[in-house]
């Protein structure tokens, strides 16, 4: 099985990575940019049971390394 | 005790010889040890080293794991997993823990700090996070330094009550989970937990550039709830000297800013009994 998971920023937590690409952004003169997000992929090819039995897995592996429960959480995309 | 200090380094830690350095100017035994001394079967006997022989740790600055994930996580991941017991067993025991830049970012990222806890030296989650600088740039200069620890931490009671000390990291930011910043800030307040504010030149707590990050309260450097963990962005290694100081001679003597919070944990160790 392979997953993307998706370690984003909570709501309303600065993101000074997409607050400057933004910036860069309009400089380079695309000013129909609105907001610029950063986010971070991991790409994880594990094997399981199943896909729940996966999902539990990376849950633990987001609490455990993947993301700081203060400022970040996580979604997962199946990629197979 | 005898002042016996292990200065924890793993792949791109980088301050780990000032560090060393810095703690046997103040009479301290004190050597680099990689964590996989403590507990891989692959090492040489002569090389093998047990967390109970010291009496005190650093986690020092730089970039430990290439920063990958987030500043400090694979070196608290790393540490988490095979001397978790043993740490909070130290810190349970009174000795001192030390994180300088990258240090408290692993600090953190354990769950030894903020640590107000005193029951459990180390949570299950982190309850903070040095997050991105604001500006995001790698912010490298001076940052001055108000000292407004009461007593409680152990590392600072040789320290005046203004110093400076160089920053050098770009994820510095201290952040406490959302709508719980007042209430985190009153505890560690309440629990004389604060340790190193940043002030500009006059002394008066102000933003951006003296506060290099846009830490929450100005916050540089805090300990736990029983002082004995303690972590800060700035790095007194780097002033260890007086010709350190950028202003030099920044003052008599032959030492700078940062000797004050090793010379702090030397003799606290030699007090203990």
């Amino acid at each position: 099985m392979i997953a993307d998971v998706y370690i984003e920023l909570k709501e309303g937590v600065a993101d000074p990575e997409g607050e400057s690409t933004k910036k860069a952004l309009k400089l380079l003169g695309f000013d129909n940019v609105k907001s610029v997000s950063s986010i971070k992929v991991f790409r994880i090819e594990l094997s399981a049971e199943s896909r729940e039995k996966a999902e539990e897995e990376i849950k633990q592996m987001c609490e455990k390394l993947l993301a700081n429960p203060v400022i970040q959480r996580y979604r997962i995309n199946w990629i197979s | 005790m005898e002042p016996r200090v292990a200065v924890l380094r793993i792949e791109g830690t980088n301050c780990e010889d000032e560090t060393v350095r810095a703690l046997r100017e103040c009479g301290a035994f004190a050597e680099a040890i990689h964590l996989k001394q403590l507990y891989s079967d692959m090492i040489k006997e002569s090389e093998k080293r047990r967390l109970k022989d010291y009496t005190g740790i650093v986690f020092p600055g730089g970039f430990s794991a290439g920063d990958y994930v987030r500043a400090g996580a694979i070196f608290s991941a790393r540490v988490k997993s095979v001397l978790r017991k043993d740490i909070e067993e130290f810190i349970r025991s009174e000795f001192p823990v030390l994180g300088i830049c990258n240090g408290f970012q692993i600090l953190v990222e354990i769950g030894a700090l903020p640590g107000m806890d005193e029951d459990k030296p180390i949570s299950d989650r982190p309850e903070m996070v040095l997050a991105i600088n604001n500006s995001n740039k790698f912010e490298c200069r001076l940052s001055i330094l108000k000292h407004e620890n009461k007593g409680k931490c152990i590392f600072t009671r040789k320290v005046k009550d203004i110093v400076v000390l160089p920053v050098a990291h770009a994820e510095g930011k201290v952040v406490f989970p959302a709508g719980m910043e007042e209430l985190y800030i009153e505890r560690l307040v309440e629990n004389d937990q604060i340790v190193f504010r940043y002030v500009n030149d006059k002394g008066e707590y102000a933003g951006y550039p003296w506060n290099p990050n846009g830490s929450i309260y100005n916050i540089a450097g805090i300990c736990n709830a029983t002082g004995n963990v303690f972590g800060l962005m700035p790095h007194p290694e780097r002033v260890l000297y007086n010709w350190h100081h950028f202003d030099y001679p920044h003052e008599n003597g032959e030492y700078g800013d940062g000797k004050s919070v090793f010379e702090s944990m030397v003799e606290y160790i030699k007090n203990m009994r």
